[in-house]
């Protein structure tokens, strides 16, 4: 069967693949396009270690088509620092420890963002209820919900 | 895996044309929160994919004044997201949300938790007991039936190859109507439900029920609307004993399966409770 020929925003950038129709977004993203900071950890929308942000909302790419992305604006772990500074978010996972070995960090990162883009000021059981899609095997969660706390704060100017 | 096909049609007509095209081996495509997975373990194998989100009147949610209509991939976040529909059909919007995680309430849809066709799919006993219709589109046109007739076992619709839902329409109660979904899951978040249950009940200005649905999940192999149920709201002011007898009818109406999640006495005697609570919980709202 013919390759679907896609056009569409990765990080602002206007992108074109040519993708099999049962490839995953996921799939796009790490072999064709290269972008290898989404992870995939279950593959079955569990675990969010694919987690990004497609029109605003986050999603699981490991349960979107490649195909199904013309035309979207799709956010990645990529496109969250800028060339010389990291995102608020990505200072405080660093700073206050909230990963081990990082699998998860990726997704949790990109959903933690999806919630202060839509949230400034969550609570913690806001956080802890958003990011209840975002597994984490090493951290035991309460260093990420603090990091996303104080990154809150920090971009609030609080 | 074997190469497939995927088409995103613009209108109804044309996704109904895919799917004749796809003479059977053709599966519509909402949030793939259920299909992808199934994909990806193999359980099903499609041909073609028909991905329906590109077709406006799957996407929409409309209120006029006699109902809401509500687009059958539109997403649990465009739901909890639609002030109308929460004020007045606040169980509804809770059952979907209840769907998954964040990630999961971008994409999942209220046509694909009712097609999958899962016992203890959240959504269905909620728009079950609204009362909502859904329109079926095919080769012949458009034909509307209540939620509670599609589906006829597990994973099984009375849906043919070449049909597909485009809206739920769910008409708008009297005054004095609430509604309230329930489930009982073995944690906080992330998990099937044990039993769900849904209620939806109309008082009169003296308090007294004038109608009342009685929906249950995951307690049989199809959701079950508990007539009698209803019947013991309808007349009283859900008092204890209306309550008590609401409690026995449902619990009367299941037919569970036994299994580590629950034994067959358990979800018999919890969804006489979650039924109560609910019918209370749309009580207050009715009373609000
Ligand atoms: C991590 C995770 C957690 C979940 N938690 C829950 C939960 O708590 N409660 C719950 O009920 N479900 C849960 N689900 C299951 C799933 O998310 C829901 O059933 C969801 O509503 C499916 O909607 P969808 O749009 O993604 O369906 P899809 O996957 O797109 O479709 C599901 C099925 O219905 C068919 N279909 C879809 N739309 C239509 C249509 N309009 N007309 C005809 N056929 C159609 C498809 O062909 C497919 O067979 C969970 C899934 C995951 C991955
Ligand atoms: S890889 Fe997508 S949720 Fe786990
Ligand atoms: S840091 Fe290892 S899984 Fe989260």
């Amino acid at each position: 069967m013919t390759k679907q020929h896609i056009t569409t925003s990765v990080n602002g950038e206007s992108v074109e693949y040519l993708c099999e129709a049962q490839q995953t977004l996921l799939d796009v993203l790490r072999d064709e396009l290269g972008l290898t900071g989404t992870k995939e950890g279950c593959s079955t929308g569990d675990c969010g270690a694919c987690s990004v942000i497609v029109d605003g909302n986050v999603v699981c790419s490991c349960l979107m088509l490649g195909a199904e992305a013309e035309g979207r604006q799709i956010e990645t772990i990529e496109g969250m620092a800028t060339a010389d500074q990291l995102h608020p978010l990505q200072k405080q996972f660093l700073e206050q420890a909230s990963l081990q070995c990082g699998f998860c960090t990726p997704g949790f990162l990109v959903a933690a963002k999806a919630l202060l883009d839509k949230n400034p000021d969550p609570t913690e059981t806001e956080i802890r209820f958003w990011l209840a899609g975002n597994l984490c095997r090493c951290t035991g969660y309460d260093k990420i919900v603090r990091a996303v706390q104080d990154a809150a704060a920090e971009m609030r100017g609080a | 895996m074997p190469s497939i096909d995927y088409v995103a049609p613009t209108s109804v007509n044309d996704a109904v044309a895919a799917l004749a095209a796809a003479s059977g081996n053709g599966r519509v495509l909402a949030g793939g929160t259920d299909l992808l997975v199934q994909m990806r373990t193999g359980q099903i194998t499609p041909q073609t994919i028909i991905d329906i989100k590109r077709i406006a009147e799957t996407r929409e949610i409309a209120e006029s004044d006699k109902a809401f209509v509500i687009g059958a991939a539109a997403t649990g976040v465009e739901m909890s997201a639609h002030n109308g529909l929460k004020t007045t059909f606040p169980g509804i919007v809770e059952a979907m949300d209840l769907i998954g995680s964040q990630q999961i309430q971008g994409r999942a849809s209220p046509g694909g938790n009712l097609c999958n066709a899962s016992p203890a799919a959240d959504c269905v006993p909620a728009l079950i007991a609204a009362g909502a219709t859904c329109t079926i589109a095919g080769p012949n046109g458009t034909r509307d039936i209540p939620v509670e007739d599609v589906v006829t076992g597990p994973g099984q619709t009375c849906l043919s190859q070449d049909e597909f839902v485009v809206s739920f329409t769910v008409p708008k109660p009297p005054p004095r109507t609430g509604d309230a979904y329930l489930r009982l899951i073995p944690r906080t978040e992330m998990d099937i439900a044990v039993v769900g249950a849904g209620v939806c009940l109309t008082l009169d200005d003296a308090g007294v029920c004038q109608a009342a649905r009685v929906a249950l999940g995951a307690v049989a192999p199809t959701q079950v609307l508990v007539a009698d149920g209803a019947a013991a709201l309808i007349g009283s002011t859900i008092d204890e004993t209306a309550l008590n007898t609401l409690a026995a009818a449902a619990s009367a109406a299941c037919n569970p399966i036994d299994d580590k999640r629950g034994t067959v006495d358990y979800r018999k005697k919890v969804a006489g409770v979650l039924a109560t609570r609910a019918a209370q919980k749309a009580l207050e709202r009715a009373k609000a």
